[in-house]
């Protein structure tokens, strides 16, 4: 089998002239409301646009129903804005009907994982070449404020004055479940982490799943201050790297390391060295460790951002070329007449 | 083999000849009756009958054997005139087992022909089709039909059981081909074009591909020779235009359609479904043309479905997906945003019984209005729908057609009964087939608006991805006219609402008249839709060779209707609408042409009899 090696876009989407963000602002007002976090991560895609060397016209931005959903109009490239929860399944046909094509598809955590929880899963374990960005703000945003499938436990919204009595999903979790070949997650504030993280999912050839903490500023403003504020965010949070040895802390002291099957955050010193921590390793075949790193929650761990996993795999858009031109070279290109004339046929004179 | 000793009877018996004939073939599903069923009509297709059949399986794989839920039958009318139905009722019925006997019997035409296994007369296939006794020794039975008793899983473990090396089970499941055999005798086929197909069909096992054509064999030979027969039938070849032909069922012509509309549309084509009876063979059939650059895919969905062929569209490749009712019902949001981003789009509902799951094998007409109207706001379609098996392929491509041109979404509304049913297709020449160009726009030519629009069609351009300097960003918010920004504007919204609804209204200019079958004007005009076409066409046919002022049209595209409609409805006294719906047709025609039209409904999962059609019209005639 021949499979493609190229990031998304396939050969013939590299530029001979290098483009500026401005060339991937479109004309429309932005209609955000001043402060959300969505204007932080569409001005990071805007500029790493320029670094993947992809052309405009090759480029689709798909999304379903939300604020974030809203993020094609705000992009100089080809844009399909569809209906809550099924952009996986349009970016899907985008993508089998034209390989070339680098399809990105911006949602909501409602959006993906409530209505469109089914496609989401579908479109990850399909392979497709596509990048996935998952905006979550732990609420409903563009109908103004009820709880989302990320919101925690208890938390008290419009819809849920008591508090939620149902359990969050992790998104890593069903991405790594669905197994996906390319996981990450980044935050909105972390400008030059979230254009690492997005020019590497771009770069990754099969589906890249990117889960993006982004505030609501809003309904559910601050929702991750508790960890990414700038006082705490060294202690509190982790940044995973491939090959390294996990270790979080201002003083770059601690660390975490495997006991009795389970993770634990440990103080460096003291008898514990990095060697005894755990190494990254977002290449392993198998997706336990990125599992196990994915669950780690503040206020048990550092919440983790980074690449968990990032392996190759055949696309599913190639496998379906290569059926046809497998099947053309065996039957030969179809021909009309002869399947009209197929079958059994008899003459009347 | 007794057969030779006896073989010079043979010619004493009497041959007679008959117009049309109407089989039945039941069992139980596991007797393999759709088999059966199938090769009697190749081989009646073949040697140059006309032909129709009504294959009705359960939708249970495999109920529980000898069970009355468990019985699968297929009807074929075959004839040396020009037919366009399987037959109202049978003339002959084979019936394999008791629950079979119970199942069909009440169908079966008084003085017909019954031939009944009696080796599965047993007591506990008598009890599981709930008969107290045996309805064979029944003195009422013998007197109101010629039954033929024959025990035919003794006869076909005679015939083979010295002959083939495999085991009493498989030898048992060759009995179909022996009671085929047997009416080929009856019926005076030739066995040469099943001998062909069994030994193609069982290529690797070359035993099996021995016992059933021996089974075959036997059968014939048995009913040569045994006088149990004291004459046997001959229907001539039927006058059919000249042409070359194939057995083809609607699904197979559908999916040819597909095909077709591709290639002479020169774009790819993309077909997302989801399985669900009876639109899966379409799926399985596209599955098989990568050869052709079709790309398929089993979504996960019906929803999925949809929205992969907008997005496939979206990409300029011909999308398509296809579904029966319940999918449709899922498919109607994202059918609404193929409306908004006026995008060509296909959706395919090989309607079934509903509502719900319904009755997943029968047939049925009742998605008209949820394809008329099946989705929040002002959101018109186009709607086609074929009249026979033959004309899916005409109109699959037509429904492409539309698509692309008027760039819309087009449902195209078959039904079990097209989809499984079988007629003589006369193989279209390619240069026969109608042109039809699709142009994506490539060139900016000032700026790019995505919706401007074609003066004729109002149709906008269809601007693919790939193009330099056509970017633009579509979606399901209301647009600007012309330049398709997000626009809230009242006015605006007005105008597109409308626009929408012209574009529609437009396609009238591009599909042909109505033609009418009889006299363009008279007492009553028949209007049909769909697979109702043959028995209307033959029940006016036949008022009419009594004189009577009867005609029909019959619409294959239903919205926008033909020009002519309201002309030709206006010249007529009375205006029957027989649907296999409770009146939806009908509620539409009166609600565009303020005519009182009357309703003809029948929901029984089941196609229209010619002697209904015609006692109804009978009965309208004279009010
Ligand atoms: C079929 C359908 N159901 C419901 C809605 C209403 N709706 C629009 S967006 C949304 C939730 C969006 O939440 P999320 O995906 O988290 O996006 P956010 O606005 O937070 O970015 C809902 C329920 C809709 N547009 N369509
Ligand atoms: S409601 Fe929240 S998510 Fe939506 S635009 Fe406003 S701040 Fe952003
Ligand atoms: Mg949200």
């Amino acid at each position: 089998m021949s499979i493609h090696v190229t990031g998304n876009g396939g050969n013939g989407a590299e530029a001979p002239v290098k483009l500026t963000k401005k060339d991937f602002t479109s004309d429309q007002e932005v209609r955000w409301c001043p402060g959300c976090g969505d204007y932080a991560i569409l001005a990071q895609v805007q500029k790493v646009m320029p670094e993947l060397g992809l052309k405009r016209e090759n480029i689709v931005f798909v999304s379903g129903i939300g604020c974030s959903s809203r993020f094609p109009y705000y992009m100089n490239t080809y844009g399909f804005h569809s209906i809550h929860g099924r952009a996986p399944a349009v970016a899907t046909g985008i993508k089998a009907a034209n390989p070339e094509l680098s399809v990105w598809v911006i949602t909501g955590d409602g959006d993906a994982l409530s209505i469109g929880g089914n496609h989401l899963i579908h479109a990850i374990r399909r392979n497709l070449d596509i990048n996935i960005i998952l905006f979550n703000n732990r609420i409903y945003g563009l109908t103004k404020g009820q709880y989302s499938p990320t919101s925690e436990f208890g938390k008290k919204t419009k819809s849920t004055p008591f508090g939620v009595i149902d359990y969050p999903l992790n998104p890593l979790s069903i991405a790594l479940a669905a197994e996906a070949t390319f996981v990450a997650r980044s935050v909105d504030t972390h400008v030059a982490h979230l254009q690492m993280v997005v020019e590497r999912a771009m770069r990754h050839k099969g589906v890249s799943f990117v889960e993006v903490y982004q505030n609501c500023n809003i309904f559910n403003d601050g929702a991750f201050d508790m960890f990414t504020g700038r006082g705490v965010k060294d202690d509190r949070m982790i940044q995973i790297e491939h090959g390294k040895p996990l270790v979080f802390g201002k003083g770059h002291d601690r660390g975490i390391r495997i006991k009795d099957m389970h993770l634990e955050a440990v103080q460096l010193g003291s008898g514990l060295s990095e060697s005894d921590l755990i190494v990254h390793n977002e290449k392993s075949p198998d997706s336990y460790l990125a599992y196990m790193l994915a669950r780690m929650e503040y206020p048990d761990y550092p919440v983790p951002i980074g690449v968990f996993r990032d392996v190759e795999k055949p696309t599913y858009e190639n496998l379906l070329e290569e059926q046809i031109k497998s099947a053309i070279e065996k039957m030969g290109a179809g021909s009309l007449e002869k399947l009209i004339n197929s079958g059994d046929t008899w003459v009347i004179k | 083999m007794e057969s030779t000793t006896i073989l010079n009877n043979v010619e004493d018996r009497h041959i007679e000849e008959l117009d049309t004939v109407t089989i039945r073939f039941a069992g139980d599903s596991g007797d393999g009756m759709q088999l059966t069923g199938t090769q009697f009509t190749n081989t009646s297709a073949v040697i140059g009958n006309d032909i129709s059949t009504l294959p009705d399986f359960p939708a249970e794989i495999r109920a529980p054997a000898g069970s009355l839920p468990g019985v699968s039958g297929f009807q074929l009318n075959f004839s040396s005139q020009d037919i366009r139905t399987p037959g109202d009722q049978p003339n002959v019925l084979v019936a394999m087992n008791p629950a079979a006997l119970k199942v069909n019997l009440a169908d079966l035409e008084s003085g017909g022909i019954l031939i009944v296994n009696t080796d599965a007369f047993n007591e506990a296939n008598l009890k599981k089709a709930g008969y107290q006794s045996n309805p064979l020794d029944d003195g009422n039975l013998l007197q109101s039909y010629r039954v033929f008793k024959i025990p035919i899983s003794t006869a076909n473990r005679a015939a083979l059981r010295e002959e083939v090396n495999i085991p009493m089970k498989e030898i048992d499941r060759c009995k179909n081909f022996w009671a085929l055999g047997l009416m080929y005798w009856l019926y005076d086929r030739p066995m040469a074009p099943t001998l062909t197909w069994i030994e193609s069909r069982f290529k690797k096992t070359p035993e099996v591909a021995k016992a059933n054509a021996t089974a075959l064999r036997a059968g014939f030979a048995y009913a040569e020779a045994a006088e149990i027969f004291t004459t046997h039938y001959r229907v001539k070849r039927a006058v059919i235009a000249p042409g070359k032909y194939r057995k083809i069922t609607g699904n197979e012509a559908t999916a040819l359609g597909c095909v077709a509309a591709s290639q002479l549309a020169g774009r790819p084509l993309l077909y997302a479904s989801y399985p669900i009876t009876p639109a899966s063979d379409i799926l399985h059939e596209l599955s098989s043309r990568r050869n052709f650059g079709v790309k398929t895919i089993q979504a996960e969905d019906e929803i999925a479905a949809v929205c992969a062929a907008i997005g496939a569209s979206f990409a300029g490749n011909l999308g398509v997906t296809g579904t029966s009712g319940p999918g449709l019902a899922l498919k109607a949001e994202a059918i609404g945003l193929a409306v908004m981003t006026e995008l060509p789009l296909v959706v395919i509902d090989v309607q079934r019984g509903g509502p719900s799951t319904g009755l997943p094998t029968k047939t049925e007409q009742a998605d008209l209005l949820q394809a008329m109207f099946g989705r929040n706001g002002e959101c018109p379609v186009a709607i086609v729908a074929p009249a026979t098996p033959g004309d899916c392929f005409h109109m699959a491509i037509e429904a492409f057609r539309i698509a692309t041109r008027h760039m819309l979404p087009v449902i195209y509304l078959s039904d079990g009964y097209l989809a499984n049913g079988a007629e003589p297709w006369r193989l279209p020449e390619i240069s026969e087939l109608p042109e039809f160009k699709v142009t994506l726009r490539t060139e900016a030519k000032g700026v790019f608006h995505p919706y401007e629009r074609d003066p004729d069609t109002l149709a906008r351009p269809w601007a693919v991805p790939g193009a330099i300097d056509l970017e633009h960003r579509i979606g399901g918010i209301e647009k600007q006219d012309i330049t398709g920004n997000v626009s809230y504007e009242p006015e605006n919204h007005m105008h597109m609402v409308l626009t929408r609804a012209e574009k529609v209204a437009l396609i009238a200019e591009d599909i042909p008249d109505l033609e009418v079958f009889g006299e363009s004007s008279g007492r009553v005009l028949v209007v049909g839709w769909g697979s109702t076409f043959g028995s209307i066409t033959s029940a006016v046919e036949l008022m009419r060779e009594r004189g009577m002022a009867v005609s029909s049209v019959h619409l294959r595209y239903l919205n926008p209707f033909p020009k002519n409609l309201g002309d030709i409805i206006g010249r007529f006294d009375r205006v029957l609408v027989p649907e296999l719906n409770l009146g939806q047709l009908a509620m539409l025609l009166r609600a565009r042409f303020l005519v009182p039209a009357v309703s003809y409904p029948k929901v029984k999962g089941k196609p229209f009899k010619i002697s209904e059609l015609i006692a109804k019209i009978e009965e309208i005639y004279e009010d």
